[in-house]
């Protein structure tokens, strides 16, 4: 295999604004097979944004973002989304659809014959720890906000996507169920040997998950590495991010 | 007859009205949704259209409903009088509520739920049928529930237009006093609307988020729906056989009469249809038409003939100045209905129904009143009471109360010409202006003041004809020249209002002792 078909996603010189306020500016980011990438920074910085650009929910104003080396924009918008696990904030379940019908969605979409679907819900929800015969046929407001999140992340792999994008998935839940969710997440991810990006403003978080963290600020990428050289950087965005993690440790 | 009598007798009649009220509400809505739910659907791809139809939609519902009946009248194709007018203005009327709550109910689904649609990739459609409409229905639903109720109150306008439903009893409850047509009418569609509004309730409930836990409610939804869908295609499959089984085309060897809303226009009309049935010429009836609609529905060639007096076409429609004389009347009224309208007026039937100013007979004999003049100077402190058309016609209330120097001193009650007799009789007011030949004149022990001024023009009965079809009733129309008396009219009158006669019967009464 050559390096560029090992480049999952690509954002070259990528602008994003509305009206005058610019929301990305001048963006380059790449990450490579098997990597869990990280994007950080504060509410309003563009972290989102970029996560969008990925399955085209939005398009960029001025630049290229590639997926798998093809252009966004060149690729069939269905088929790009399909291919593409996407986990949101309070999971975004179909409050109508059961369970098992939301974990289903995807395969429904694609028209996965009966069988060959129901076993696959199954083994998403074990997977994500949640017993079939107990929560299938349950709708999304008798579970708990935790269930509910892991529910949002067999969604996300029931069609068995490379790729997975993550947007503050695990920001709503309190934090014993957070951590334990992070453990479960990290080692599922790197089992199945997905590559993601992860959306969080939490550095503990992209501590116990990431392969390489992108500090981001007012749309631009401050720092692109990995968590051990994260730890050395001198840039203060970055001293202040430590900050929040070692006070921590002193208690 | 008290009411529980008078529903036995007339349960089958009833029913009818009831089930003309059900069809005019349902087709109406079933549109209003066919075509608001998409609208409401587009609105929501298109939010820079919102303002501008949601606009348009309030307007029309804040038109008064007889006001939009009439303005449909003239218009072709869409206009006329009849069920067809009536459902137009039902469904403008609804669209309101459908539009703005398929708007609500779309952009109230949850922004994560959308956003989640999306990337999974799911297409427009899909997100639109799986997510956007399933979790707006309830709101949905409650905009339909919302415009069936209203419906439901409109429709009883729609007699006025000739389209039927119950609102028929209450117009002729009011016309002859009648209080158990009154409550037939008012009491049906009452309970009409709170049964629609409980049972569309309780389909809302069955579609609401906390009901859909378990699948067995899913399975009765899904059968809900389908048996709704049903039902509507069904009724609307009637509705297009039933408009085909009864063609409104002018066929030229049928006569569609027309009539207005009170008893006297009616038993005219009864008798020139049930005449011209005699002659085997073919009859449609369009009764009872409100206001003006039966001049207009003349010109729109929905009707070709009805009863009119010479003094309302002359200052009323032609709005010319009233002059006193007879004869000048009716020639010129006809000369200027030949050249402007290409109508024919048939020749006078006999008597008129002028204005009559009426007080109670008790106040006429106590103060040994004869005329209009030996009553100006006892009126200051009357209480006087018009119909809205006394009150603003141009030989109305201002040019009389001139002419007799009137003064009163209390500003006339602008009521519903129907309810001035009974008004006047129960001394809620003193004078009114009502028509000489009502039957409830004697009824009620009312006195006719003599206009010794001559003030009010003549209003001579004659029948107003669509050019084209004069020929066809020219026989017919020499037949009843000068036939029929002040005094046989107000028989007529009295038997249909105080007797509760059915109008056609007292008609046919009336031709057989003629020996036509």
């Amino acid at each position: 295999m050559t390096e560029s078909s090992e480049t999952i996603v690509e954002f070259r010189h990528v602008n994003f604004q509305i009206g005058a306020v610019k929301i990305l500016d001048d963006l380059n980011l790449q990450t490579n097979k098997g990597e869990i990438l990280i994007l950080l920074g504060e509410s309003g910085c563009g972290k989102t944004t970029t996560l969008k650009l990925i399955n085209r929910l939005i398009e960029p104003s001025s630049g290229e973002v590639l997926v798998e080396g093809k252009l966004t924009t060149d690729w069939n918008l269905i088929n790009l989304r399909r291919r593409i696990g996407y986990v949101l904030q309070e999971a975004g379940l179909f409050p109508h659809f059961t369970i098992e019908e939301n974990v289903a969605l995807v395969p429904n979409l694609e028209n996965w014959e009966d069988a060959k679907r129901r076993a696959r819900t199954t083994e998403m929800l074990e997977l994500v720890g949640l017993n079939p015969q107990k929560f299938a046929d349950r709708f999304p407001h008798e579970l708990s906000g935790g269930q509910r999140q892991r529910v949002g992340v067999a969604r996300a792999l029931a069609a068995n996507p490379d790729l997975l994008l993550l947007d503050e998935p695990f920001g709503a839940l309190d934090a014993i169920t957070r951590t334990s969710l992070q453990k479960e997440f990290a080692k599922l991810v790197r089992e199945l040997k997905k590559t993601a990006v992860f959306v969080t403003h939490d550095l503990h978080e992209a501590f116990v998950l990431g392969t390489r963290i992108a500090l981001m600020d007012k749309g631009r990428i401050v720092l692109n590495d990995t968590p051990k050289n994260f730890v050395k950087s001198e840039l203060p965005l970055a001293r202040a991010y430590l900050e929040t993690v070692r006070r921590y440790e002193f208690f | 007859m008290n009411f529980f009598e008078f529903l036995q007798q007339n349960w089958s009649e009833l029913l009818a009205l009831t089930r003309e009220h059900i069809f005019l509400v349902f087709v109406s809505t079933a549109l209003a949704v066919l075509i608001g739910v998409p609208l409401g659907i587009l609105l929501t791809r298109r939010k820079s259209l919102q303002t501008p139809i949601l606009g348009v939609a309030n307007i029309l519902q804040t038109v008064p409903s007889l006001a939009l009946f009439g303005l449909l009248i003239p218009i072709p194709f869409v206009g006329g009088i009849g069920a067809k007018t009536a459902i137009i203005a039902l469904t403008l009327y609804s669209f309101l509520p459908v539009i703005r709550n398929t708007v609500t109910g779309i952009s109230g689904v949850d922004k994560k739920v959308k956003e989640a649609a999306m990337a999974m990739g799911m297409t427009d459609w899909q997100i639109l049928k799986m997510v956007e409409l399933p979790l707006a229905l309830p709101v949905m639903l409650t905009g339909i529930r919302v415009a069936v109720v209203i419906a439901v109150g409109v429709a009883t306008i729609a007699a006025a237009v000739g389209a039927g439903g119950l609102g028929t009893y209450i117009f002729r409850g009011l016309r002859q006093n009648d209080n158990n047509l009154l409550l037939a009418g008012a009491l049906s569609s009452a309970i009409l609307a709170l049964v629609a509004d409980f049972a569309l309730g309780q389909i809302e409930k069955i579609y609401s988020l906390p009901n859909i836990k378990n699948k067995t409610s899913r399975q009765r939804r899904k059968f809900v729906l389908i048996g709704a869908t049903a039902l509507i295609l069904i009724l609307f499959g009637l509705s297009f056989w039933q408009n085909s089984n009864n063609p409104a085309t002018n066929f030229a060897d049928k006569i569609r009469v027309g009539s207005k809303d009170f008893t006297e226009s009616l038993i005219l009309a009864e008798i020139l249809a049930q005449m011209l049935e005699k002659k085997n010429v073919q009859v449609e009836r369009q009764f009872e038409l409100g206001g003006n609609l039966a001049h207009d529905a003349l010109l729109s060639n929905q009707i070709d003939v009805y009863p009119e007096y010479t003094g309302t076409a002359y200052t009323a429609i032609l709005k010319l100045s009233p002059i006193t004389d007879t004869d000048a009347v009716y020639q010129q009224t006809k000369g200027q209905y030949a050249e402007k309208f290409d109508l024919t007026i048939s020749p006078p039937l006999g008597f008129s129904n002028d204005f009559a100013i009426l007080i109670r007979g008790d106040v006429a004999r106590k103060n040994n009143l004869k005329t209009i003049s030996e009553a100006v100077p006892l009126s200051n402190n009357w209480q006087a009471g018009f119909g809205q058309d006394f009150m603003s016609r141009a030989d109305g209330y201002a040019g009389f109360s001139k002419a007799y120097n009137f003064n009163f001193t209390k500003q006339p009650r602008e009521m519903d010409l129907s309810l001035t007799y009974r008004a006047l009789a129960s001394s809620q007011v003193d004078l009114i202006a009502g028509n000489s030949t009502d039957g409830l004149i004697s009824a009620l022990d009312l006195f006719q003041l003599a206009d010794d001024k001559r003030y009010f023009p003549p209003y001579q009965a004659v029948f107003i004809a669509r050019g084209d079809k004069f020929e066809l009733l020219s026989e017919t129309f020499e037949r009843l020249n000068n036939q029929i008396s002040t005094e046989e009219m107000r028989r007529l009158n009295y038997t249909v209002d105080a007797d509760k006669r059915a109008p056609k019967d007292a008609a046919s009464d009336w031709l057989e002792q003629k020996g036509f």
